[in-house]
């Protein structure tokens, strides 16, 4: 079991000394951003042509699904949010500080990415684990 | 040389835990040799799909069921659109004179259940990281469009109305109940705007199709009730920029379709009737569009107006659909096929569409693949 917590996914990254953010890889080429790892371009077929980037934590709401039956154990209703960030790079999460109701969540509307525990979820060994959310931007942003 | 359905059924789906996944394939497989009297011994092929038993070598055991004649077997897995890639590759054979007569088979046993969301290193992901419940993947394809065209819950709920209704015809179809526009909006929220009974039915289910060379096909003195298969298209998804975290179902349809109508040498305008892939009911909505059966923003208007319906324009999943008729994954995308068929025999009973010429298929598997196919009845 490790000491620290773990990231929920490789590209959330956690540096040692400064905040967590969302890692992608930009084609040096074409410029398409991709969520996670990969070594070659399945936009445009260049190879060996990804850098890495630092993802936005700013974005807005493209689409949703307020789920309501899901597997044993998890908490239902929550708001599943499909959120392009700005700058490039699309994400899925958990959208938390709405009403789960269509009445209070509106396409486009700013969000912002935050990071927190996982909630309370633990692997077989026993580590925890950091995951990243969305909120409603707040009004200063 | 033209290629065509001489055989084609489906058993009647539902759920038939003390059966097989071979057994259920092989009643199928002998259902279409039956409706075009033929034997296995005439079979020079097997194409067959099937998705939980990908590594099971199903084709190998349907025929352990109903006849080891030593003839070439492929197995294919391809997500939901499975079947259809099983009888595009049967197709595909015979077009390529390999073979001048063969037998496609697609089956299916399903659990209960939300399908997706599982799997993966360390901790689960579903409820954490959004959902990856089909209903939920769905909803928000819907939603999409929502926010496109101001598509709204009860446009999307009228699907599935719809093509419950269709299936109180369809005596095939897991159920035959009508369910009226309050049932549908009140049933249990799945993941908003998809209820329950706006989710496909996990049914056991299987359908198979004999395919021949025109050659061959009048030889046998079978063209009477053929079916002339105009179309076979199979796309995977083009890239999108979303597509890591929403799959895109939209793109990959409107490939396979303007590649479908082109190989038939027609256009949506000349389709009389229309089985899609309902997975969701917000799923058929997309659908229209992307086949081109109204323009871009028009899907709620032509659900709103009954043009879909039977008796209407452009009569979509009079079978009841995968809402009703049910969704045996592999077996679906025959099913859709023996169903277009049964309609341009003219032997579809009270759910006939009259005078139905031509018609077309579609199936999604999420990941993802399209195919598509255009057929024309001989008879007509």
């Amino acid at each position: 079991m490790s000491s620290k917590a773990l990231p929920v996914v490789e590209y959330l990254k956690l540096p040692e000394d400064g905040d967590p953010y969302l890692e992608g890889h930009q084609c040096e080429r074409c410029g398409a951003v991709f969520v996670g790892r990969r070594d070659h371009c399945s936009r445009c077929g260049a190879r060996n042509s990804m850098k890495t980037t630092r993802l936005s934590d700013k974005g807005k709401l493209y689409s949703y699904s307020i789920v309501h039956r899901s597997f044993p154990g998890i908490d239902v209703p929550y708001v599943s949010a499909i959120v392009d960030l700005e700058g490039g790079g699309t994400v899925k999460g958990n959208l938390v500080g709405v009403e789960p109701d269509p009445s209070g969540i509106e396409f486009d509307m700013p969000v912002e990415v935050y990071f927190d525990d996982a909630l309370g979820r633990r692997d077989s060994d026993g580590n925890s684990y950091i995951a990243f959310f969305f909120r409603p931007a707040s009004e200063s942003n | 040389m033209d290629a065509y359905i001489i055989g084609v059924d489906m058993i009647k789906f539902g759920r038939f835990p003390e059966k097989s996944v071979p057994q259920l394939g092989a009643e199928a497989a002998l259902l279409a040799l039956d409706d075009c009297g033929l034997p296995i011994q005439d079979m020079q092929a097997l194409y067959c799909g099937n998705l939980n038993q990908a590594s099971g070598m199903v084709g190998q055991r349907i025929l352990q069921q109903i006849g080891q004649t030593g003839i070439p077997v492929v197995n294919v897995s391809n997500a939901c659109a499975t079947g259809a890639t099983a009888f595009r590759e049967a197709w595909a054979s015979v077009k390529a004179e390999l073979y001048d007569v063969v037998l496609a088979v697609g089956v299916e046993q399903m659990g209960r259940g939300l399908l997706g969301g599982g799997g993966g290193r360390g901790i689960s992901k579903e409820g954490l990281m959004g959902s990856g419940t089909m209903p939920s993947v769905f909803a928000e394809a819907g939603l999409e469009h929502t926010r496109q065209y101001g598509t709204t819950f009860e446009q999307f709920a009228k699907v599935s109305v719809k093509n419950h209704h269709h299936s109180t015809m369809n005596p095939k179809a897991m159920y035959q109940i009508e369910t009226p526009l309050e049932t549908v909006m009140n049933s249990e929220m799945i993941s908003y705007p998809n209820t329950k009974l706006m989710c496909s039915v996990n049914v056991d289910g299987a359908a198979a199709a004999v395919i021949a060379s025109e050659k061959k096909t009048r030889e046998l003195g079978l063209m009477s009730r053929a079916v002339k298969v105009r179309a076979s298209v199979l796309t995977s998804d083009p890239w999108q920029e979303r597509d890591l975290v929403m799959p895109d179902v939209n793109t990959c349809t409107r490939k396979a379709a303007s590649a479908a109508y082109e190989m038939a040498g027609l256009g949506p305008d000349d389709i009389d009737l229309v089985e899609l892939h309902d997975c969701f009911a917000t799923a058929e909505i997309l659908h229209y569009e992307n086949l081109g059966l109204c323009e871009d923003g028009e899907a709620g208007r032509i659900i709103d107006d009954g043009e879909v319906e039977l008796g209407g324009r452009v009569p979509v999943n009079v079978s009841g659909g995968l809402l009703s008729k049910g969704h045996p994954l592999g077996a679906t995308g025959i099913a859709n096929i023996y169903e277009v068929s049964t309609h341009l025999r003219g032997e579809a009973g009270d759910r006939q569409v009259e005078g139905a010429k031509i018609g077309l298929t579609h199936v999604i598997g999420l990941g993802s693949a399209c195919g598509i196919h255009v057929l024309e009845g001989v008879s007509a």
